[in-house]
């Protein structure tokens, strides 16, 4: 009795530790959800007859990424950069098993991997100018050069193009998330260096599903039919106003945002989220595949669920040290 | 011994065979969890049996036996017994085979190189097969000759399901020849068991026809490309 009592005991501990308004975002997600799950549940028995076997899935899996994201957000800057790194190790590796046609470049697949745990490795050392040059001006170069050590020249330039790609999205755009974990409490933030993050997650998923709610409700006109045929200019401005409302509404409550830089972000990151979204559809369509992989059943692979986040990240990062941060 | 071997295939064999492959199972159901059954897949990489012993789940990895040419996994006592109690696998006199088949002898005639692959059928173990004899010329990731020995022993148990696997990619993680793993993405697709019916010849093109109709299914592997181009 006295272990359960002493476990409770540091629960409480741990959780009154934490800013109450990133508690708050957490338990407003978990309801949000638990509202989806129960809907989930009814609808089999409102309207039979449809297979709601994906929906259920995707719900489950909707679970899951928001447990190992909050459990890594209320435990700290260095779980919070695991995680991602092992996010960003995911979605690199669906990336590279998808784009790298040349079995020569087996050698530069490990390097590229390499590079991944030198970048979070200066996100855990805190160098922040190491970090921003590294993989846009070093890995730049070195990768392509270890690439002609290897000697095969035949589509060496779209090969080396490939990887710079893949490591700037996956590993670089990704990171920028695990970095803002590291703004120090000096700053006056209203939800901790954990609500900046919690922010950003909640606005570019809340983008993704309210694009797709929006479209499916109200969807008519096609918006680029040649690359996500799926994809309405209904579902893109409804997205759209409904995330930026989101934004500047609740922004503060999480973020040292107002007036201008608040307004700049309303409106910019929701177009971003649409943009990494269709990026990536038209890197799929060009490889021939509906999804990078089935890692997260009902939603596709990593790349799937991380594609607006690829593009929000740096864009809410650079934003936010723009308008409100002194550290970055 | 088979707690170690349980052990080892859950907590190292597993999480090492997500961290390099991802592990994308689909037709995860059809996997047969209780013996006599046999599994057939295509080879191109010793990654290709520890992604086999890493998509069981744990009540059935025990009973799973890969067939594994003994003049190469018996060759030297420390991977002998690694072959022997941690893989688990059954050995297959290849040498024997081969020399056999030259001298033009069937079946019954000579050493029955099949024997220990039939014990353990009998024994009610899941027995992995990969009747493509070796290993395939790494990435290109064609299916060579399927070998007979998988409908000898569909004959032998008729009543065990003969389930075809196809593992993608597995040759772009560890060729054969290369010494370093390189984490890439691998589907395993495994389908509807193929039925005995009586005759060999059908039987293999059967189990053929199932294999290739799953290499359709499975995610585009690029890579392969290159080496098309020089075969034209």
């Amino acid at each position: 009795m006295d272990l359960i009592g002493d476990l409770t005991g540091h629960a409480v501990r741990f959780l009154a530790a934490q800013p109450r308004p990133l508690l708050a975002g957490l338990a407003g997600v978990v309801i949000l959800l638990g509202v989806a799950s129960a809907i989930a549940a009814v609808l089999p028995r409102l309207k039979p007859g449809q297979s709601y076997e994906e929906l259920r899935l995707r719900i489950v899996s909707w679970w899951g990424m928001v447990a190992l994201l909050a459990g890594a957000l209320l435990l700290g800057w260095q779980a919070t950069t695991a995680v991602f790194a092992f996010i960003s190790f995911l979605a690199l590796r669906e990336f590279l098993s998808l784009a790298v046609r040349r079995r020569e470049d087996r050698p530069a697949i490990l390097a590229a991997y390499l590079c991944l745990l030198a970048a979070y490795g200066f996100i855990f050392a805190d160098r922040y100018m190491f970090y921003l040059v590294f993989i846009p001006v070093w890995v730049f170069l070195g990768l392509p050069a270890l690439m002609a050590l290897i000697g095969q020249t035949k589509g060496y330039l779209a090969s080396a193009a490939t990887f710079h790609w893949g490591l700037v999205t996956c590993v670089y755009n990704l990171g920028f998330v695990a970095f803002l974990m590291r703004v120090p409490e000096t700053e006056h933030l209203p939800a901790g260096a954990a609500g900046l993050v919690f922010f950003l997650l909640l606005a570019t998923e809340f983008n993704d599903v309210a694009q797709y709610v929006w479209g499916k409700l109200f969807g008519r006109r096609k918006i680029l039919p040649s690359v996500s045929p799926n994809k309405t200019w209904e579902g893109f401005l409804g997205g759209w106003i409904t995330t930026a409302a989101l934004i500047w509404f609740v922004g503060p409550v999480f973020t040292p945002l107002t007036g201008h830089g608040l307004l700049v972000v309303a409106l910019v990151l929701p177009a971003a989220g649409f943009a990494g979204d269709v990026t990536m559809s038209a890197i799929k369509r060009d490889i021939g595949v509906k999804d990078t992989s089935h890692a997260i059943p009902g939603h596709g692979g990593v790349l799937d669920r991380a594609d607006s986040l690829t593009f929000t990240a740096p864009l809410y990062f650079h934003l936010m040290a723009l308008f409100a941060l002194d550290r970055f | 011994m088979r707690l170690l071997r349980f052990l080892l295939l859950v907590l190292v064999a597993r999480p090492l065979a997500v961290l390099m492959t991802g592990a994308d199972v689909s037709g995860r159901e059809r996997l047969p969890l209780k013996g006599p059954a046999i599994i057939a897949a295509n080879h191109a990489s010793h990654v290709d049996t520890l992604l086999m012993l890493s998509i069981f789940p744990s009540r059935a990895v025990s009973k799973l036996r890969p067939a594994a040419a003994a003049d190469y996994f018996l060759r030297d006592p420390v991977i002998g017994w690694f072959s022997r109690h941690v893989i688990g696998i059954v050995p297959v006199a290849r040498s024997k085979a081969g020399r056999r088949a030259a001298q033009g002898l069937g079946q019954g005639e000579g050493e029955d190189v099949l024997a220990p692959a039939r014990a353990a059928l009998a024994a009610g173990e899941i027995v992995l097969v990969f009747p493509e004899g070796t290993r395939g010329d790494g990435a290109s990731d064609a299916m060579g000759q399927l070998k007979g020995g998988v409908a000898r022993l569909a004959e032998a148990f008729p009543e065990a399901p003969v389930i075809p696997v196809w593992i993608q990619g597995a040759g772009r993680v560890l060729p054969k020849g290369a010494s370093v793993p390189v984490p890439l993405n691998c589907a395993v697709l495994v389908g509807e068991p193929v039925a005995w019916t009586g005759k060999r010849t059908a039987f293999m093109d059967a189990l053929r026809e199932a294999m290739l109709a799953l290499k359709a299914q499975a995610p585009p592997l690029r890579w392969s490309d290159e080496a098309d181009d020089k075969e034209i």
